[in-house]
């Protein structure tokens, strides 16, 4: 009995503590003054973390847009109202799909090699060894990487929903004949700058925040040994996911849910 | 040096196809204007129901846009919709002053719009005129409900 009530305390105590562990390794890596040499770190970064991650969030955001338009196409023109297409598809994107599916991508792609190769360095003692040399691993490894997240998901999904709304457009008016005007018109009249592609833009950012975080806390938390790479690779992509869709249902209910 | 210049070359693309995305969402998609906007004048309507008219929908004459609904209000003294609506300026002096407003729906679950029709009269409307001349909007319930009482008798 005594052993079960020690054990719940243990796990209590190695939760809260790592959640603490995370947000002071948060405060201590974001926070940093800017300079060339860290500029430099960043753009180099941002080439990994953003724009190697460009092909596979084009060629999603693509194939998302064209299979809402498809399936848009066949539940709208039921009611007659298959002019509703544009709008439908550019603010199912705006809205929700391009910031979560960038999001989910983006903890895939590149949260997990940030992981690996965070882990890796530490495995084999590179992190300690800078720390010998008066090098601040926080500030030379881990905030490159944060701020690099952070700023280049709004990017990926800001790419996301214009190839999606190019991919409905290609279905819908290309192929199933819907008229350009309205799919155009129909969508200037119902899409609100600020209430919905801004609101798009906060998720992205806390989302960009979120993954990165978790993929290099993650990294630098780990075990370092061969298996604690990989179960902490694997903890990062299903923690950023879970992080990801829980946030999403947060931060719509706060942005979209005032009904009263 | 080389191999860096290529990398900063490519996170510039990266960004500056970003910030044309997020210009492209702004202007073609939510169609937020740019510049100076168009010199408007204002004309008010009141109508007995509006139905599900709101500000921004649009103002419509033979099916053409020509402006916009900027406010809607209760007018207290008659208890029904005070419309106000910003025409462009190019129709200042060319609507009678018996031009008629309806309330109109796009399609069956469209939104809702206000259609001018021009009259005969020699006067015309300038800005901050009233049009008397409405029409109220369709709502269904109240279609049904006329239907059914013509069914019953």
């Amino acid at each position: 009995m005594m052993r079960h009530i020690h054990a719940l305390g243990r796990a209590t105590l190695d939760i809260v503590s790592s959640i603490g562990r995370a947000g002071l390794f948060l405060i201590q890596s974001i926070v940093c003054l800017p300079s060339r040499e860290g500029f430099h770190l960043w753009v180099r970064q941002m080439h990994f973390v953003g724009v190697m991650s460009g092909a596979i969030v084009l060629v999603s955001g693509l194939f998302i847009g064209m299979v809402l338009a498809l399936q848009g196409f066949t539940i709208l023109v039921g009611f007659g109202a298959d002019e509703a297409l544009g709008q439908m598809v550019v603010l199912s994107l705006v809205r929700e799909l391009a910031p979560v599916v960038a999001a989910l991508l983006f903890a895939g792609r590149a949260g997990s090699a940030l992981t690996a190769e965070i882990g890796l360095m530490k495995a084999t003692e590179q992190l300690t060894s800078m720390e010998m040399i008066g090098v601040d691993p926080l500030r030379r490894i881990v905030a490159p990487r944060l701020w690099a997240g952070f700023v280049s998901l709004p990017i990926l999904t800001v790419m996301f929903a214009v190839v999606g709304i190019w991919g409905g457009y290609l279905v819908g008016v290309d192929w199933l004949g819907v008229y350009e005007g309205s799919y155009w018109s129909n969508m200037q009249d119902s899409v609100d700058f600020v209430d919905d592609v801004l609101n798009g833009m906060i998720k992205s950012l806390v989302f960009g925040l979120v993954v990165t975080w978790i993929a290099v806390f993650q990294g630098y938390d780990l075990i370092p040994t061969s298996e604690g790479i990989s179960r902490a690779t694997t903890r990062t992509v299903v923690y950023a996911s879970l992080a990801v869709l829980g946030l999403d249902f947060v931060l719509t209910a706060l942005m979209f849910g005032d009904l009263g | 040096m080389k191999r860096n210049n290529l990398l900063e070359l490519g996170v510039g693309i990266f960004m500056l196809a970003g910030i044309l995305g997020l210009v492209f969402l702004g202007l073609r998609v939510s169609g937020l204007g740019v510049g100076v906007p168009n010199d408007t004048f204002t004309l008010t309507a009141n109508f007995a129901n509006i139905g599900g008219l709101r500000p921004q929908s649009k103002v419509t004459m033979s099916g053409v846009r020509v402006g916009k609904v900027t406010n809607i209000q209760l007018d207290p003294k008659w208890f029904d919709a005070k419309v106000t609506m910003e025409l462009d300026s190019e129709y200042e002096g060319k609507l009678s002053n018996d031009t008629t407003a309806a309330i109109l729906t796009s399609g069956l679950l469209g939104e809702q719009y206000i259609g001018l029709t021009v009259g005969g009269a020699p006067e015309m409307l300038h800005d901050g005129d009233v049009i008397h001349d409405t029409q109220q909007a369709l709502v269904l319930e109240e279609l049904i409900q006329q239907f059914v009482s013509n069914m019953a008798n």
